[in-house]
C-alpha cells in the first residue's frame, strides 16, 4: 500500500466516513459492452440472413410430422431415463453390496456398455435377428421393431452411466447417517428409502439433469435405425423439399425449447433437495 | 465360539429380573472379545451396569471405548463373549450351547430399547429437527404420527429447545445438535443410553448445555453408559467409573476410588494427563 492512500483514508479519528464508495470496474463494462455488440450483430446476421428461411421455419415449426416427432423424441426420452436409472440404481446397488458375484457382475455390465458406442449397440440390436432368428417362438423382427430397439438400446447404454452417477451419490452420505439410522431401528428399506436416498439426491441431481439433456438430444442417433423421432422428422421433409437449413432450424429450436424447460425444472428438484443444506439458502 | 453361561437361554426373551433377589443387571457384558482383522480391539472385557446408574467409561484413545459401546447395540458384532440388555441377548439367540445370530428384523427391534448419541450428533440434515425425532417411533416402532409428534415437543421443550422444531441440523449451534440427538434417542423411550463422546466435538463453551441435560436424565433414573473425558461430570454423575486400556478394562469402581485413589499405574499415567 502505498503513502497516497493511507494519508486519504487517515481522516479524522472522530469522523465516521458517511458512505462507501465501490471501485470503479472500467474494465468490466467495456467487456460487457463489447460482448453485446459482438452478440447483437451475430443475432441480426442470423435473422436477416435469407438463407435462414425463416418463413420456411415459420410454416413447419408446428406440423403435424413435426410435432409427432418431438413427442416421440420426449416421451423416449422420459421411458430411457426412467428404465435407465432403475436399471442403473440396482446395478450401483449390485456394486456396492457385499455379494461379490454381484459386485464383479455390476462391474462387468457398467465396464462393457460403457465401452461400446452407442451406435454400434443400436446397429447391433436391429440385427440381432441374424443372432437368434426367433425369440419366444416369434420372429425376432416382429418382435423387436426400430422403436423397441431404440428402447433397449439406449436404456442399457443410460443405465451404465446412471450406475455410476448413482453409486457417487450414494458413496456421498456420511457412513455415520446409516448408523444413526441402524441405531434407531430403521429399516433397511427405510434407511435407504428416508436417509440414504435424498441425501444422495443432491450429488445425483446435477448430473442426472445433464444426462436428461443429453438423452434428450442423443435420442436423435436413432434416426440412423428409421425411428420418426424428432430430428428424424425433418430428416424426411428436407430430403423431399431439400430446404435442409430451415428444417434444421425447426429441429433445433425445439431442443432449445425442451432443454430450457428442463434447465428450469432441474433448478427447482436441486433445490428441493438442497433443503437442509447451508448452500441452499 | 466360546459361550459362557448365558442368563435367557431360548428365545433370550427379557425374563423378570427385579422380582428375584437381587436385580438382574441391566447390562451384562461377558468375555467380550472383538477384532477388526488382526487388530484386537477388545481382549475380554467383563462389564456390569446396574438399572438406573450412570456408568462412565474412560481411556485413551484406541483404547476400544467406542467399540465396546458399539457392540451393546450391535452396531459391531462380538467375535467371542456374550452381552445382554435387560435380559435379553443383544443379537443373538442361545439355543443348547450356541448362539445363533438373530434376523435383521429382530436386531433392529432390540436397538429400539438402546438409545445411542453420537460424537458427531449424526443428526439427518434433510429433515427438519422435529423429523429428526419423529422419524424412528413411527418408522420402527409404528406409532401413530400425532402422538409421536406431540412427545417430541414435549422432549424438545425438556432438552430447552422448543423452538427450534421446524429448524434444519445445519442451522444449529452444535450443542444445540448434539441436544436435539439426545431427543431423538429419548423418543425411542430406550431402556438404556449409550454416549460415545457426546461433548468431544463441540466448542468448549457448549459443553457445559449437553453434560446438563445429560445429568439431568441421571437424575431420573435413566440407565447410561457414557464415554467421556470430562473428569468433573464422571466425579459429579457416575455411579462407577470405569478405566479402559488396549482392549481390556484396567480398573472399576466408586468415582471417588478411581478417580483420587486409582490403583493401577496405567490409570494413574492417564488421569495425570486429562486432570
Ligand atoms: N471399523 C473398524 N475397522 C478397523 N479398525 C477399527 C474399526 N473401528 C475401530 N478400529 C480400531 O480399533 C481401535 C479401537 O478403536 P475405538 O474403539 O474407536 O477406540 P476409542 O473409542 O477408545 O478411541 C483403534 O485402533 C481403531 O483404529
Ligand atoms: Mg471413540
Amino acid at each position: 500500500m502505498s503513502s497516497h492512500t493511507l494519508t486519504k483514508v487517515a481522516a479524522p479519528e472522530d469522523a465516521v466516513p458517511s458512505r462507501i464508495v465501490p471501485r470503479r470496474r472500467t474494465g468490466q463494462w467495456t467487456a460487457a459492452g463489447l460482448v453485446l455488440i459482438l452478440l447483437g450483430l451475430a443475432v441480426n446476421s442470423v435473422a436477416r440472413n435469407e438463407a435462414f428461411q425463416w418463413d420456411v421455419v415459420g410454416d413447419y415449426f408446428t406440423s403435424a410430422s413435426v410435432l409427432r416427432g418431438l413427442g416421440l423424441t420426449l416421451w423416449l426420452t422420459g421411458l430411457v431415463m426412467a428404465l435407465g436409472f432403475a436399471l442403473g440404481a440396482l446395478l450401483a446397488a449390485g456394486r456396492l453390496s457385499g455379494n461379490p458375484v454381484l459386485r464383479a457382475v455390476s462391474w462387468g455390465y457398467v465396464w462393457l456398455f460403457r465401452s461400446m458406442p452407442i451406435l454400434v449397440q443400436l446397429l447391433f440390436w436391429f440385427n440381432i435377428g441374424a443372432l437368434y432368428p426367433t425369440l419366444f417362438g416369434v420372429k425376432t423382427v416382429n418382435l423387436l421393431g426400430p422403436v423397441t430397439v431404440a428402447i433397449i438400446g439406449l436404456t442399457l447404454h443410460e443405465a451404465a452411466y446412471a450406475a455410476e452417477v448413482v453409486r457417487g451419490g450414494i458413496l456421498s452420505v456420511d457412513r455415520g447417517q446409516i448408523e444413526a439410522a441402524e441405531a434407531l431401528g430403521l429399516s433397511r428399506w427405510r434407511r435407504w428409502w428416508k436417509i440414504v436416498l435424498p441425501q444422495a439426491m443432491r450429488s445425483i441431481v446435477p448430473p442426472a439433469g445433464n444426462m436428461l439433456i443429453g438423452t434428450l438430444k442423443g435420442t436423435s442417433i436413432i434416426s440412423v435405425i428409421a425411428v420418426q423421432d424428432l430430428l428424424y422428422s425433418v430428416q424426411l421433409v428436407y430430403h423431399r423439399t431439400y430446404q435442409v437449413i430451415p428444417l434444421l432450424m425447426v429441429a433445433t429450436l425445439w431442443y432449445i425449447i425442451v432443454t430450457s424447460v428442463l434447465s428450469v425444472g432441474q433448478y427447482y428438484v436441486e433445490r428441493h433437495y438442497g433443503r437442509g443444506s447451508e448452500r441452499a439458502r | 465360539m466360546s459361550a459362557p453361561t448365558t442368563p435367557a437361554a431360548g428365545t433370550g426373551t427379557a425374563t423378570d429380573g427385579t422380582a428375584d433377589g437381587p436385580a438382574a443387571p441391566m447390562v451384562d457384558v461377558r468375555a467380550v472379545h472383538k477384532s477388526f482383522g488382526s487388530l484386537e480391539v477388545l481382549k475380554g472385557v467383563d462389564l456390569e451396569v446396574r438399572a438406573g446408574e450412570v456408568t462412565v467409561i474412560l481411556g485413551p484413545s484406541g483404547s476400544g471405548k467406542s467399540t465396546l459401546l458399539r457392540t451393546i447395540n450391535h452396531l459391531e458384532k462380538v467375535d467371542q463373549g456374550w452381552i445382554s440388555v435387560d435380559g435379553s441377548l443383544v443379537g443373538y439367540r442361545r439355543s443348547g450351547d450356541k448362539l445363533y445370530e438373530l434376523r435383521e428384523r429382530e436386531i433392529l427391534k432390540q436397538r429400539t430399547r438402546i438409545g445411542f448419541v453420537f460424537q458427531n450428533f449424526n443428526l439427518f440434515p434433510h429433515l427438519t429437527v422435529l423429523d429428526n425425532i419423529v422419524e424412528a417411533p413411527v418408522s420402527a416402532l409404528k406409532r401413530s404420527r400425532k402422538d409421536v409428534t406431540e412427545a417430541a415437543r414435549r422432549l424438545l421443550d425438556r432438552v430447552g429447545l422448543a423452538d427450534k422444531a421446524d429448524a434444519y441440523p445445519k442451522q444449529l449451534s452444535g450443542g444445540q445438535q448434539q441436544r436435539v440427538a439426545i431427543a431423538r434417542a429419548l423418543a425411542l423411550e430406550p431402556r438404556l443410553l449409550l454416549f460415545d463422546e457426546p461433548t468431544s466435538a463441540l466448542d468448549p463453551e457448549l459443553v457445559g448445555e449437553v453434560l446438563d441435560v445429560i445429568k439431568d436424565l441421571a437424575h431420573q433414573g435413566t440407565t447410561m453408559i457414557v464415554v467421556t473425558h470430562e473428569i468433573g461430570f464422571a466425579r459429579e454423575v457416575a455411579d462407577t467409573v470405569v478405566f479402559m486400556d488396549d482392549g481390556r478394562i484396567v480398573e472399576q469402581g466408586a468415582p471417588g476410588d478411581v478417580l483420587d485413589a486409582p490403583k493401577h499405574e496405567r490409570t494413574r499415567a492417564f488421569l495425570s494427563k486429562v486432570l
